[in-house]
């Protein structure tokens, strides 16, 4: 069996002796006996040694298929993770620390904390930043639980959003007991005769649309958020943080929380997690916005220091008034995503959103040109799209034969994404099976 | 230190993607952000160093004691690292079709079956991302329990004075009325208040055991007993649960659902504030009421997350359960325990527990008359442990105990360390009665003095270059 506990079979007697027990168990006396587990009751495996660990769990790993060519987001997305990211995030300190409680012995985590704000502020142009919570789709949930007032509790939800999101804000709403409302899409986009329909009954929190949209398009961003103003509704984006690079800001865009899906920064795809939910609001809204904020001041000698700041918000001190829970949040990811902007720098940014959006725009034109292919919506896209095609499980099937991952069945054909890591050779490759496929 | 910002150097970058080897595409410029991108232009030795430089100032499990109380700062095995970065569990996509993710599933599914068995619970979900993720979670779980019973009357949910803050807030957000109960004067549940708040209105009980103050609530069986009599469900919060695995199990002691800390009991690292994982189990009559991804298995449940949750951190999890295994878990617990009686042991005589009894995994101080004493407060003494490279316990919690301090030294400190750490705090004992002045001070040889929060509150500078 394996163990980590350090103390001889001596020395934990010398410990027991030393409090005055003869027995192990004479620490539980006070546990109802009849509760006690017997020797060995527990049911599971018997221990191992490392070496026999690594061999279990890798021949675990090793039942997935790693895709060579990954041609699917859908909210999850491979992007190229720069080297130096993956060493600064694994040193031993970054990853064992806690909280930073202490601030006199947890400066370097408090100033990563404030970096990844600031960038966040920069990427998104809001004001500020939170430290993080969990994900996209609960960074949502947040946005519209801080949006609610006292007369206006009914968030609207996207159709055209991620159906994650949807499902969380729903569950998130539905705790509360308040209402979520669906905003139905045309062609593909969100509609907006009807959110200016679901407006009018001036009940409405918040309105929360995805940038670009679960289906890739570019929503009339900036326009959606004069609509939601004008019937006297906050705004909630949620964006693709590469997109935010070259596309304009929620800030531009009016917006009076961004939140969204921080995993592009940085992250691996890791069967979903972890992620990191990015979360950043106006000035007037400081105040309340959830989780943890790092802000700077001086200590007693006039040195430059980080805190966290802002507590009154939190649940430590609210309690049942506290607008949320959150405590723990995705701290080591948001240093991903500091390291990871930080190494690609604004050009390196800007470059991996074109990037990506240029093999999107090439593979779809050159799909296109199959017989029988076609796109179903004719709205600018970002780095995904749908298409509709015959035989799409054997086309699918065919490419992953080939280690392509190709794009993700939906209700109105195949959601494709390529981005700035698939050269196009892998695309040319992709296309010719499809051809093939469909010849 | 310099921010990263202040580093930066017009032009200077690091050499990352091939150029583009399709033909560019314009998207329309009515979708362009006008604003300048002002992120900083570095070369990648100025980031090593930037980095290498915070990490110098950040205190981790593997830099040193770490007994901060309710976090369980137990070693993070390297060895879960390495497994977690395997190719096979980091490249796989959430949405991949089923057949090529065979490995996570399996992964999930053990990690499940292990986690079910030690908490004695029957199902659960891996999708929470952390504690208060998961006590949310959890009390979806006896809502939905109870509306489907078209039981709406059940509006209260009771929590102990002594609780996390978490408690209520999670309360608060599953849309309960919050009903505080007192503590008995031995730290545990007073069951005549317990009585008194249960009712036809009574949906639930939170409760963690041991509770915050680290004592085990003998009266366990009987407290669950009424609640269920009262026809309200039991949550078990599982911050302290790496006092009993393997020892008692939550299921056994009348809980109906449960969270799990990975990222404490289980080993799993806290990576300066997360990521974590609140695993959520619970009893078969719940299990249709657990959270899935509308995504990847369809519409018709609550949602707490996208996808599966933090799986990586759900591997690491399971790697220290297999390692462990059936004998290992125990002794985990039980050396936890040990070593905190111990701890408690070496210190009494100077500082004080505020419950002089066997404690489970943590045992909190109370400085109250050392305070009167002395004028050194709890505050003070954490600040002073600093100097001697050792993370202060954490501090007045629970609010029950006016200077408290919290000590959870794990099972993973050699006794060399706990005689070490003994030492420290009965020196500083002495030192608050010989130079009281020194310990308002501390630290003294920190990477800052004390910071002045209430400037930083009043004030927020939460952004390099802000303009107001």
């Amino acid at each position: 069996m394996g163990s980590y506990v350090p103390s001889t079979k001596e020395q934990r007697w010398e410990m027991l002796h030393a409090i005055g027990m003869e027995n192990i168990m004479d620490l539980y006396k006070d546990v109802p006996s009849e509760m006690i587990l017997p020797e060995g009751g527990l049911n599971i495996p018997e221990g191992m040694s490392e070496l026999e660990l690594t061999r279990a769990l890798t021949e675990v790993a090793e039942k997935n298929i790693v895709f060579k060519t990954v041609l699917r987001g859908a909210g999850a997305y491979d992007h190229y993770i720069p080297s130096v990211v993956k060493s600064i995030t694994s040193k031993e300190e970054f990853v064992t620390a806690y909280t930073p409680y202490q601030a006199e012995m947890s400066q370097g985590v408090l100033q990563s904390i404030f970096e990844y704000q600031t960038m966040i502020c920069q990427l998104t142009g809001m004001y500020v930043s939170n430290a993080s919570v969990y994900d996209g789709a609960t960074a949502a949930a947040e946005a519209a639980a801080m949006c609610k007032s006292r007369k206006k509790t009914v968030t609207l939800v996207s159709a055209a959003a991620h159906p994650d999101t949807i499902n969380v804000v729903k569950t998130y709403c539905y705790g509360t007991g308040d209402e979520m409302r669906v905003v139905p899409a045309k062609n593909g986009k969100t509609d907006l005769e009807a959110l200016k329909e679901m407006l009018a009954a001036g009940d409405v929190a918040s309105v929360y649309i995805q940038q670009p949209n679960f289906n890739g398009l570019i929503e009339d961003a900036e326009e959606i958020g004069k609509i939601a103003h004008e019937a006297g509704a906050m705004y909630i984006m949620g964006c693709n943080p590469i997109s935010l690079a070259i596309m304009k800001t929620p800030a531009e865009c009016g917006a009076d929380v961004a939140v969204g899906e921080g995993q592009p920064l940085g992250m691996p795809l890791a069967y979903g997690g972890p992620y990191l939910g990015f979360m950043a609001t106006t000035k007037k809204n400081m105040r309340n916005i959830p989780g943890r904020i790092v802000g700077e001041t001086h200590d007693k000698d006039g040195n430059r220091a980080y805190v966290l700041t802002l507590q009154a918000r939190e649940q430590h001190i609210r309690r049942e008034k506290a607008s949320s829970n959150i405590c723990s949040n995705q701290a080591l990811c948001a240093m991903t995503a500091a390291v990871y902007m930080a190494t690609m720098g604004p050009d390196g940014m800007a470059d991996a959103a074109n990037q990506s959006v240029a093999k999107a725009h090439y593979l779809a034109k050159h799909l296109c040109e199959i017989p029988g292919v076609s796109m179903v919506y004719d709205g600018e896209f970002f780095h995904e799209f749908v298409t509709s095609m015959p035989k799409q499980d054997e086309v699918l099937a065919a490419l992953e034969k080939a280690g392509i991952l190709g794009g993700l069945p939906v209700a109105e054909g195949v959601l494709w994404c390529a981005t700035e890591k698939v050269s196009k050779n892998q695309l040319d490759r992709a296309i010719a099976i499809v051809k093939e496929v469909l010849a | 230190m310099e921010l990263l910002f202040e580093k930066s150097v017009s032009g200077r970058k690091c050499s990352i993607l091939p150029p583009c080897d399709v033909d560019s595409y314009q998207l329309c410029s009515c979708t362009k952000r006008e604003l300048p991108l002002d992120l900083p232009q570095l070369s990648e030795i100025d980031i090593t160093r930037h980095y290498s430089a915070l990490n110098r100032r950040t205190h981790g499990v593997n830099n040193g004691f770490y007994p901060l109380g309710s976090c369980t700062m137990k070693y993070n095995p390297r060895i879960n690292e390495e497994i977690a970065a395997l190719p096979g569990f980091t490249g796989i996509h959430p949405l991949a079709p089923a057949y090529s993710t065979e490995g996570c599933r399996e992964a999930l599914q053990l990690a499940s079956k292990y986690l079910c068995e030690i908490s004695g619970m029957d199902d659960m979900t891996f999708q929470p991302a952390a504690g208060a993720h998961g006590e949310f979670t959890g009390v979806m779980l006896i809502k939905q329990y109870h509306q489907a019973k078209g039981d709406t009357a059940r509006t209260k949910i009771i929590v102990p004075d002594s609780a996390h803050g978490t408690n209520p807030a999670t309360a608060a957000m599953c849309g309960f009325e919050i009903v505080n109960i007192a503590s008995a004067p031995d730290g545990c549940v007073d069951l005549e208040s317990l009585k008194a708040a249960l009712g036809p209105d009574t949906a639930g009980l939170m409760l963690t055991n041991p509770n915050t103050v680290g004592i085990f609530d003998k009266n366990i069986l009987e407290i669950t007993r009424l609640v269920h009599e009262a026809g309200g469900l039991c949550y078990y919060d599982g911050a302290n649960l790496n006092a009993v695995m393997g020892v008692v199990r939550p299921g056994d002691m009348g809980f109906d659902c449960i969270h799990m800390n990975l990222h404490k009991t289980f080993s799993t690292p806290h990576g300066g504030g997360g990521p974590g994982a609140g695993a959520v189990g619970c009893k078969q009559f719940l299990a249709e009421y657990l959270p899935k991804s509308a995504s990847m298995d369809g519409e018709g449940h609550i949602q707490v997350r996208s996808f599966a949750g933090n799986f990586l951190v759900v591997v690491r999890a399971l790697a220290y359960i297999m390692f462990l295994g059936k004998e290992g878990i125990p002794e985990a617990s039980t050396n936890a325990v040990l070593n905190a009686n111990y701890l408690m042991n070496r210190i009494k005589g100077t500082f004080e527990p505020a419950f002089d009894v066997t404690c489970m995994h943590e045992f909190v101080l109370d400085l109250g008359n050392f305070e009167k004493e002395t004028g050194v407060s709890a505050l003070d003494v954490a600040k002073s442990l600093i100097d001697y490279g050792m993370h202060p316990p954490t501090m007045y919690f629970p609010l029950i105990i006016h200077e408290a301090l919290m000590l959870e030294p794990t099972e993973t400190e050699s006794k060399e360390t706990l005689d070490w750490a003994a030492d420290i705090f009965r020196k500083l004992y002495d030192l608050g009665h010989e130079d009281p002045q020194y310990m308002h001070d501390a630290p003294h040889h920190a990477q800052i003095g004390r910071p002045d929060d209430t400037e930083a509150a009043r004030h927020p500078v939460v952004r390099w270059n802000q303009q107001d």
